[in-house]
């Protein structure tokens, strides 16, 4: 995947690969400029082309290459088969329409369903998201409602087709804490509830711990670890995802100043030599820059993009 | 929404007399014998000056003055010229042509312009996009005088003769087409660049990427999502134009020969007809207050974030 752009080409995704079976929540982790947002889009097919270019590759979904299918192919693929949520909900909802239009919108042009019975479809998934008042405030714009309210109705309006897949991406950032929980608690129920894979894309890992069953962490648009959630957290296999763990805030070590990861991520129209995180790296050695790291198996579906991942994850 | 309508009404009131009033003085406050040159060579006849001066109250103070017509107005007396023709009935001929061919240019206007602009706009760059850029610069850089004698002299009998572009003194439609075209092309170069610079604003917005996200067919997309936001403003500016094409209508109407009030308010200030001038510009004024008012209410109806309560 890249980016063709008047500064140089941008490779913004590089042999990215993962898998998400039904019931299962992967969470995709990453600084912001990291690709996790482009993957996801990439795989919605809502990128646009150009500048963006797909190089090579393959997204998969019910056994079907994705990227094989005719433009109205895809388009019947979103929404019935991958939804998708974003990062801000008022944004991503049309100031215009009331909420519940753009709900019944859904089951009316894609489902053929009357207008009245839409609109009793529409009630009820956002009782289902939990807004109270359903009936009522199915009417409402969506500037009359509050964050939470909003992101809510935004789920609603993703689970209007009963999709296979919901992509999230970044669902809980522009939320404040407690609300952050709350839709986080909703997304896991509903998941649950309808056996549904989820995509969550997120740079917050005190979300990812709660929620997911497998990460990828992503850096400079490839993924450097890939491993079950708790594993990650008890022995992180790659240098940078040590470095994201040593920088979350903890409670044993109050008082002390935070660590941070020095240095910014690589520009993606300029990623440095070798493995892109060298210039940042605490466990830097030459190889690192002359070399790119292959993909190291670390046993029950790990995998780590360092050279000596071995000794990164039997160091936790 | 009942109460907003009401408060704008009610907000006219004071617009309205507060232009007129201003309209009125400017034009009777010219410091000059209103009389001068009335009676060809001669001085005019005291007996006529002093039958004219009670007529328009030329006597009494200015506010007098003006709330007397302002009195007549309203029970629907425009009053009467020197020459003793009724402003009123001058009026009821010319008004509907002027108006007609605002309307028709207001058309034309809005469906080239807004058509142009969408296209360019989704497709940004290329062929069709230049050529509207460059022939709506042409448009704006043209005086509108300069493109209707063009217009009509290639057009008309005398150049391709494509059609007829001569305008009977009580127009058809058909005849106000070309006229129409000519006073709404100004406009209709600026609706091109409006409604593409929004739709160019609007087509990377997050909501019409969920709509794209949706799965919603192209058609709707475009047709619902991004054209309802993008056309707010477009919407504004036509319904504020339409004030704007009747004054225009003045150099339209002298290009065609169109007995509109154009024309009329033409005659009016050459000749120091200050009741004729202050009539129809009142008019105008009446029109301008209810197109914006119009404006503001679909304003209202477009975008739900902005409705009173």
């Amino acid at each position: 995947m890249e980016f063709r752009t008047r500064d140089g080409v941008a490779k913004v995704l590089n042999g990215v690969s993962y898998h998400v079976s039904a019931g299962e929540t992967l969470a995709v982790l990453g600084e912001s400029g990291s690709g996790k947002s482009v993957t996801a889009q990439t795989i919605m097919g809502i990128l646009d082309m150009p500048p963006a270019f797909i190089t090579k590759g393959s997204i998969k979904f019910r056994g079907e290459d994705l990227l094989t299918q005719t433009a109205d192919e895809r388009r019947e693929v979103r929404g019935e088969g991958i939804a998708m949520i974003f990062q801000d909900a008022l944004s991503a909802l049309n100031p215009v329409f009331t909420v519940g239009f753009q709900i019944e919108e859904q089951l009316k042009v894609r489902r053929g369903m009357s207008k009245a019975d839409a609109r009793k479809r529409a009630v009820e998934l956002l009782d289902q998201v939990k807004i109270p008042n359903a009936k009522g405030r199915v009417s409402d714009y969506p500037h009359q409602f509050s964050g939470g309210m909003r992101q809510r109705a935004m789920i609603a309006m993703s689970l209007a087709l009963d999709p296979e897949l919901l992509i999230a991406d970044e669902p809980t950032t522009a939320l404040d804490v407690t609300v952050q929980a709350q839709i986080m608690d909703l997304l896991a129920e509903i998941q649950k509830e309808r056996d549904m894979g989820m995509i969550l894309i997120t740079h917050d890992l005190g979300v990812v711990a709660d929620v997911a069953d497998r990460i990828s962490v992503m850096y400079a648009g490839r993924i450097v670890e890939h491993a079950d959630v708790y594993e990650l957290f008890r022995a992180p296999g790659h240098p940078y995802t040590e470095s994201l763990l040593e920088s979350l805030p903890r409670l044993d070590l109050k008082g002390q100043e935070l660590k941070t990861i020095k240095g910014l991520p690589p520009s993606l129209t300029n990623i440095p030599p070798g493995c892109p995180f060298n210039p940042r790296c605490p466990r830097v050695f030459d190889r690192c820059v002359s070399e790119v790291p292959a993909v190291h198996n670390l046993g029950m579906g790990r995998t780590s993009r360092c050279h000596i991942a071995e000794e990164v994850v039997a160091r936790g | 929404m009942g109460r907003y309508v009401l408060r704008r009404l009610l907000q006219l009131i004071p617009v309205f007399l507060g232009t007129t009033f201003l309209i009125y003085a400017l034009v009777w406050a010219i410091p000059q014998d209103p009389f001068a040159g009335k009676c060809g060579q001669r001085p005019c006849d005291p007996a006529y000056i002093a039958e004219m001066s009670q007529k328009l109250n030329l006597n009494d103070p200015l506010l007098v003055q003006y709330f007397k017509y302002l009195g007549n107005l309203v029970t629907g007396d425009f009053g009467t010229t020197f020459n003793g023709v009724s402003v009123g009935e001058q009026i009821a001929t010319s008004w509907p042509i002027t108006l007609k061919m605002g309307i028709i240019a207001l058309i034309i206007e809005a469906i080239i312009g807004i058509t142009a602009g969408i296209l360019t706009g989704l497709r940004k760059q290329g062929f069709l996009d230049n050529l509207v850029l460059v022939s709506t610069l042409f448009l704006i850089s043209l005086p509108v005088f300069v493109t209707g004698f063009v217009l009509r002299l290639y057009l008309g009998p005398q150049g391709f003769d494509f059609m007829d572009t001569s305008v009977s003194s009580d127009p058809t439609i058909g005849e106000l087409i070309l006229p129409g075209f000519v006073l709404g092309s100004l406009s209709m170069a600026y609706v091109a660049r409006l409604t593409r610079s929004s739709i160019v604003e609007n087509r990377r917005t997050d909501y019409v990427r969920t709509a794209i996200a949706k799965g919603q067919p192209q058609t709707r997309v475009v047709g619902i999502h991004l054209l309802r936001n993008s056309l707010i403003p477009v919407i504004t500016f036509l319904g504020t134009d339409l004030g704007g094409l009747m004054g225009g209508a003045i150099v339209t109407e002298g290009v065609f020969n169109i007995n509109g009030i154009g024309g009329l308010i033409f005659r009016g200030i050459q000749e120091k007809e200050g009741i004729m001038v202050t009539g129809i510009v009142t008019l105008l004024v009446l029109v301008y207050l209810l197109a914006s008012l119009l404006v503001d209410l679909l304003y209202a109806v477009l975008d739900p974030r902005i409705r009173y309560e």
